[in-house]
């Protein structure tokens, strides 16, 4: 994993104002206190539950001493429960992130260009349409899905309540929105000359949709990528109304919550071991595509 | 550029031309093209013919439109395209958001919710349903239970009319029909009827408390009376005790009591008592005022009113101040292992945070949780079961969340400031301080505030932080509704919806819609104030 494009890519033009304060290393200590403070308080959490996974006590209470037991045995009965095959969560999961996160980036790119690129009637219209429908959170109509996938159920099976399918294809109802608008003030700055140059030789439109624009665009696509991908691993109240309650199509979030919703005490280092493999595909995805944080996040705004 | 920009303009053109068959026009494309569309319009038949088995007239409508449409904008060659873009998405948005949006709207203005759910057809019967008293002289039915093949597993009565010798069946929701075939055995027991299973002793015996749960109408009128069995071979005629006046709109009771149609989607008493089930009337916007009208919800509509702005407020500043901070002490070359603080620092914007939301409940938990334990040396603080200290709780569990990001878009924009603007502060003897707050401040605020307003709005409606943390606890003492001092709207329109105490979509819905208006309301002004929208032209 690659940490390098965290560093600014002005190194050299740091702030001037901190030479004038003398020379190399000295008034500097209180950064690093500041620095070693904002560390501790971002890891703790986290290094908590990593301990509290590994440690065998079996309770909430034994986890609090740190890293002084370490063995797999919550591991082991995390994967040994037939009623909640935490295994199968983990694949529902990461098939529908993976699949709803590329199709995001696909339909929000294409319509990111559309906007960006061709002048139509609505245009305008359509760019603020699509913000204020992001306004309204999706799952403020949860029940109206339900109805909805209860009907469509009825006629097609594989997409009515109880389908990841279905899921899915609620999921890829809110791929527009905030995602389109993120892109298209990257797709803006892209020069137009580029694809002019390209239609001159003759490109047609998809073609320079595919080959010319997509290439420039990586960072904002990266980001919504991991976004949605993130974003789909976090979900709870629209998947809770739309899987039902089969165990073997339940996501993450919705059987690790059973965890804790009763018997917290009891549960938790079982609880500790699921979350655990749980934040490994968003962290595998996030440090994979981290390098385009920033710009894919701040350029459309910047101007 | 080559020589080729120097080409006469003829021989130009004739190349473009050339290429523009070669690349968009090509055999290829058009091959994959068909092939698609065909594909994606098999699949739509096979919907249709699905939909059309199933009598499903609004989906067959949906499947037809849309499928001619996307054939209309892919089929013909370099037309239509914004469509070809757009389409995609779209459709998944008009389906699965805006229509479910729509509707919400809808469900906003109605009593939709439990009691309320059906016509007033489905009200009537159901009343007439629910309040049966066997005839005292009423004849005996021979009778079967039976499951029609094809009809699943749903239990239906086959009877035969003691009058006419007629054989008849029916369920809850099919009034008697008549049917043909009926075999008997020779104690004159149904044994068969065409198209019906007959149940034997054993399933009846099994599914005893389905079958005591058989009222068949005897016509389709409820006042005609149902017919019921206990033991699966003999039904016998009830008749409600609510007698419903089909001219009057009136029920009565044994007692002589008249319930009259309210107008709100019940029938009412004249001394107030109403009978369940309701139907599904449009209530108009009592919905909306109940939030100040009705004293169950006012108090805590308006404590929670207030509390989300708090929070949401709160959030903002609390991270962005953080963030912002973090960046400007780590914009600095001279230190050290920059790379390594900064990514430990963005670690929690890379897990998921509905998980490790509940991994923080634990760690507040107020017995066995590791702050209370270990940090505070066995403190009892009630962390989550103390309003204040829940709110504080929040707040804390947000800015972990949420400071990464802040600080990770700072960082952004403060590399992305020129350098002479450090120069002209020193030109004009601004340092340290002045220079940032009078110089660079408001030129970072330029792109940052629009990520702020969308940093406000998430945490607006930031449910799952809520609901995995504190469940919107501890709850109100002076309520009846689930409500609790940590609730944000959001989290209160589910419970209100979705909660275990009733659900009550039509006030759920109506709330959503409020807080839709207020959000973009907010967003609106702030994208304004922030010239964001200027990009839009």
């Amino acid at each position: 994993m690659s940490t390098a494009a965290l560093n600014p890519p002005t190194e050299t033009g740091a702030p001037r104002q901190s030479r004038s304060r003398g020379p190399r290393g000295r008034g500097l200590w209180w950064r690093y206190v500041v620095a070693v403070a904002a560390c501790v308080f971002a890891v703790f959490p986290i290094l908590y539950v990593l301990s509290a996974s590994l440690n065998p006590s079996g309770t909430m209470t034994g986890s609090n001493s740190l890293f002084t037991t370490i063995s797999g045995s919550n591991y082991v009965k995390l994967f040994a429960n037939p009623e909640r095959p935490y295994g199968r969560w983990y694949l529902n999961t990461t098939l529908l992130a993976v699949g709803v996160s590329l199709l995001t980036v696909l339909f929000s790119a294409l319509a990111a260009y559309a906007f960006s690129r061709l002048r139509f009637r609505g245009r305008r219209g359509g760019l603020l349409s699509l913000m204020l429908i992001q306004m309204f959170p999706q799952m403020l109509a949860v029940t109206a899905i339900f109805l909805l996938l209860s009907n469509l159920g009825d006629v097609v099976p594989v997409l009515g309540i109880g389908s990841l399918l279905a899921l899915a294809a609620v999921y890829l109802g809110g791929a527009l929105g905030a995602n389109t608008y993120l892109m298209y003030g990257f797709f803006n700055s892209v020069p137009r000359a580029l694809d002019e140059a390209a239609q001159i030789d003759g490109a047609g439109h998809a073609r320079t949709f595919f080959t010319i624009i997509l290439p420039l665009v990586i960072p904002t696509l990266a980001v919504v990528g991991l976004l949605s991908f993130i974003n789909t691993f976090n979900e709870y109240v629209v998947a809770s109304v739309v899987v039902g309650n089969d165990p073997a199509t339940q996501t993450l979030a919705l059987g690790l919550y059973q965890y804790v919703s009763e018997q917290t005490n009891s549960n938790w280092p079982v609880f500790a071991a699921g979350t655990v493999l749980a934040c490994l595909p968003p962290l595998v995805v996030f440090f994979w595509l981290q390098k385009y944080l920033v710009s894919g996040l701040t350029s459309g705004s910047v101007k | 550029m080559t020589k080729e920009d120097f080409t006469p303009p003829a021989q130009r053109e004739e190349r473009v031309h050339r290429a523009q068959v070669r690349f968009s026009g090509g055999a290829w494309s058009w091959v994959i093209k068909i092939v698609l569309l065909g594909g994606f319009d098999a699949l739509m038949v096979l919907g249709l013919l699905a939909a059309v088995a199933k009598a499903s007239w609004v989906i067959v409508a949906v499947i037809a439109v849309g499928t001619i449409a996307v054939n209309l904008i892919y089929l013909p060659p370099n037309r239509e395209l914004p469509g070809k873009y757009l389409a995609p998405g779209v459709a998944f948005m008009l389906i699965f958001s805006v229509s479910v949006m729509l509707y919400t709207v809808y469900v906003g203005f109605t009593n939709y919710g439990d009691g309320h759910n059906g016509s007033k057809d489905d009200a009537v019967l159901a009343i007439q349903q629910n309040n049966q008293a066997r005839v005292p002289d009423s004849a005996t039915y021979k009778a079967a239970v039976a499951t029609k093949n094809g009809g699943g597993d749903e239990l239906w009565l086959i009877v035969v009319d003691p009058k006419t010798g007629q054989a008849r069946a029916g369920n809850n929701e099919t009034p008697l029909q008549d049917a043909s075939g009926v075999t008997t055995s020779s104690l004159g027991a149904i044994t068969g009827a065409d198209g019906y299973t007959v149940l034997d002793f054993a399933a009846v015996s099994t599914r005893s408390s389905e079958v005591s749960k058989l009222a068949v109408p005897l016509s389709d009128k409820g006042a005609d009376g149902f017919l019921h069995t206990t033991t699966g071979s003999q039904a016998y005629v009830y008749r409600s005790t609510m007698a419903y006046d089909e001219k009057a709109d009136t029920f009565t009771d044994t007692t002589g009591t008249v319930y009259r149609d309210s107008g709100q989607g019940s029938f009412v008493s004249a001394d107030g008592k109403t009978i369940q089930p309701g139907w599904k009337v449009n209530v108009g916007f009592s919905n909306f005022t109940a939030a100040i009208t009705n004293s169950q919800v006012r108090g805590p509509f308006l404590k929670v009113l207030v509390w989300t702005f708090v929070f949401a407020i709160g959030s903002v500043v609390s991270c962005f101040a953080l963030g912002l901070i973090l960046a400007l002490i780590f914009n600095d070359s001279r230190l050290r292992g920059r790379r390594w603080f900064r990514l430990v620092m963005i670690l929690p914007y890379a897990f998921p945070a509905t998980m490790m939301t509940m991994v923080w409940s634990g760690l507040f938990n107020q017995d066995f949780g590791f702050i209370n334990q270990v940090l505070l040396g066995g403190l009892q603080v009630p962390w989550l079961n103390d309003g204040s200290w829940a709110k504080v709780a929040i707040l804390v569990v947000n800015l972990w969340l949420g400071f990464p990001y802040q600080f990770l878009v700072a960082t952004g924009a403060l590399q992305s400031l020129p350098d002479d603007v450090n120069e002209a502060a020193e030109v004009d003897g601004a340092s340290g301080w002045s220079a940032f707050w009078y110089i660079k401040f408001p030129l970072l605020m330029v792109s940052l505030a629009p990520l702020l307003i969308s940093t406000f709005a998430f945490n607006f409606n930031n449910f799952n932080l809520i609901y995995m943390l504190t469940r919107g606890g501890p709850r109100f003492t002076d309520t009846s509704l689930d409500i609790g001092s940590t609730d944000i709207l959001i989290s209160m329109v589910y419970k209100v919806a979705f909660g275990d105490q009733g659900r009550q979509y039509g006030l759920g819905s109506a709330f959503a819609i409020l807080i839709f208006i207020i959000v973009g309301v907010i967003s609106w002004i702030g994208f304004r104030q922030t010239r964001a929208l200027e990009d839009i032209n």
